[in-house]
């Protein structure tokens, strides 16, 4: 078994205009910005993938990662709980001009609804929103005398994820806080694909230090000097 | 009127009630001080959303690691004992009740122990976080606010105004003023400053304050 793809470029390829993609990351630890930009390169190049769904915990900072998409108008939705960033003119000229949709979602039910997702589990309750603006038309019930709301599961077609180290059959682990959501979507995404720091052998990742392991994983790259979203930030990466 | 706590006497305050060996959520920004006046001698784990516990100050510039973050995109430094884990397991964290405490701000409180604090309304992009998750996460929900808006109004009110983050979820409230417990859906007075009459206090205050036992001095140092 081989999970390695010839090319960064090869990976994306098929992914198709109105798809929903999870993109792993919470603010700058764990965006995949050489999965993104091979998936920009591909719109600039062909006009597609576009009409995007994308989901992750925020809606792009500056002019890189995904709000590098939503400047290339990629994007149709985003689906996250903190759309706001140290510079969110990408998405909150976009939004407030009506051209790009917004699911606004707690941080906790967007993280179990990705889980769920990923376990089979089509819906679950939670406390999280009860008796406010985003639990309207959403069913609720009593359990031992407090109040939950109905929370879906959350799928997609692909997810794009970074991780530290990945072998060849797709275990992987993760680099700090940039774990976050990535273990989830790589489980919930119908098709997961990754960018490792680097890729390893079956058995050079001790089986009690995988944190996704490899039946999650579709397709794995090796990008050996990512870039990190917060530091092109800083160099004052512009669009 | 006395003189009103600053935002970091206000932060010490709440740090003082801090129980040793707590596991603690602070929000982004002004709880985030809370941090800073832990007492001495006592060991505090915070947790942060992003799945870290046991994370510390920041390191110093030209030493960040970009992958060490808090929820506030900040970079942090992270304490022996500490332990990363995913989104899921950091909310099961929160939900499942295993926080001792959460110190978040807020924009409203009610009696009845509501929460406003994520939305000021219709107009801008609405972004709430964790916030909606964290207020059914610890067994403590403190509140560090102002006793008044910017405009001298009680933000500690009958009902909330604003959109809500929850439902009767706020248990002690740290103001500029005094603290207040929340007790079966009323303002229960604490402490206060001690240059200030009830009256006052209930002159600037949106419902009732109820005195159960003594009242205490709010005596907080310089810091």
């Amino acid at each position: 078994m081989n999970k390695v793809y010839p090319s960064i470029e090869a990976a994306v390829a098929d992914i198709k205009d109105g798809s929903s993609v999870m993109i792993g990351g919470f603010g700058g630890a764990g965006a995949p910005i050489e999965l993104i930009d091979a998936l920009i390169e591909r719109h600039r190049a062909s006009g597609s993938p576009g009409s995007l769904t994308v989901i992750n915990n925020n809606a792009g900072n500056g002019a890189v990662g995904i709000a590098a998409m939503i400047y290339a108008g990629m994007i149709a939705k985003m689906v996250c709980s903190f759309p706001r960033s140290s510079d969110p003119k990408a998405f909150t000229e976009r939004y407030l001009a009506g051209k790009i949709e917004l699911e606004l979602v707690p941080q906790g039910t967007l993280a179990e609804r990705i889980r769920s997702a990923g376990a089979g589990i089509p819906a679950f309750y939670t406390p999280t929103s009860y008796g406010t603006q985003l639990a309207e038309g959403k069913p609720v019930a009593e359990f031992d005398g407090r109040h939950y709301v109905q929370e879906r599961w959350l799928k997609a077609d692909v997810a794009l994820i970074k991780a530290e180290i990945a072998d060849r059959k797709g275990n992987l682990t993760y680099n700090k806080a940039a774990r976050n959501f990535a273990p989830l979507m790589a489980m919930a995404a119908a098709t997961t694909i990754v960018q490792a720091r680097r890729i390893v052998e079956p058995g050079d990742i001790d089986p009690e230090h995988v944190v996704t392991p490899g039946i999650f994983v579709d397709r794995l790259i090796e990008v050996a000097d990512a870039r990190q979203e917060e530091v092109l930030l800083r160099e004052g990466a512009k669009q | 009127m006395t003189a009103k706590l600053t935002n970091a006497q206000i932060a010490w305050r709440a740090a003082q009630d801090i129980p040793d060996g707590a596991y603690v959520n602070l929000g982004i920004g002004f709880p985030e001080m809370v941090a800073k006046f832990k007492p001495d001698g006592r060991e505090v784990i915070y947790h942060t959303e992003n799945g870290i516990l046991g994370f510390g100050e920041a390191p110093p510039t030209g030493k960040e690691d970009w992958d060490l973050i808090n929820a506030g995109k900040k970079p942090v430094t992270v304490k022996p004992g500490a332990a990363f884990f995913h989104h899921a397991d950091s909310f099961a964290m929160v939900r499942g009740g295993h926080l001792d405490v959460a110190i978040l701000g807020a924009y409203e409180v009610a009696e009845n122990g509501d929460l406003a604090n994520w939305s000021t309304g219709p107009g801008s992009v609405p972004a709430v976080g964790g916030a909606m998750d964290l207020v059914h996460g610890a067994r403590r929900v403190a509140v560090i606010t102002d006793h008044v808006t910017k405009d001298g109004r009680p933000k500690l009110v009958k009902k909330c105004s604003l959109p809500l983050t929850g439902v009767g979820c706020v248990t002690t409230v740290y103001t500029s003023l005094a603290v207040i417990d929340i007790v079966d859906a009323r303002f229960v007075l604490r402490e206060k400053l001690p240059g200030m009459s009830l009256e006052e206090l209930q002159g600037l205050t949106g419902a009732p304050l109820t005195v159960d036992g003594s009242v205490q001095d709010l005596i907080v140092p310089e810091v």
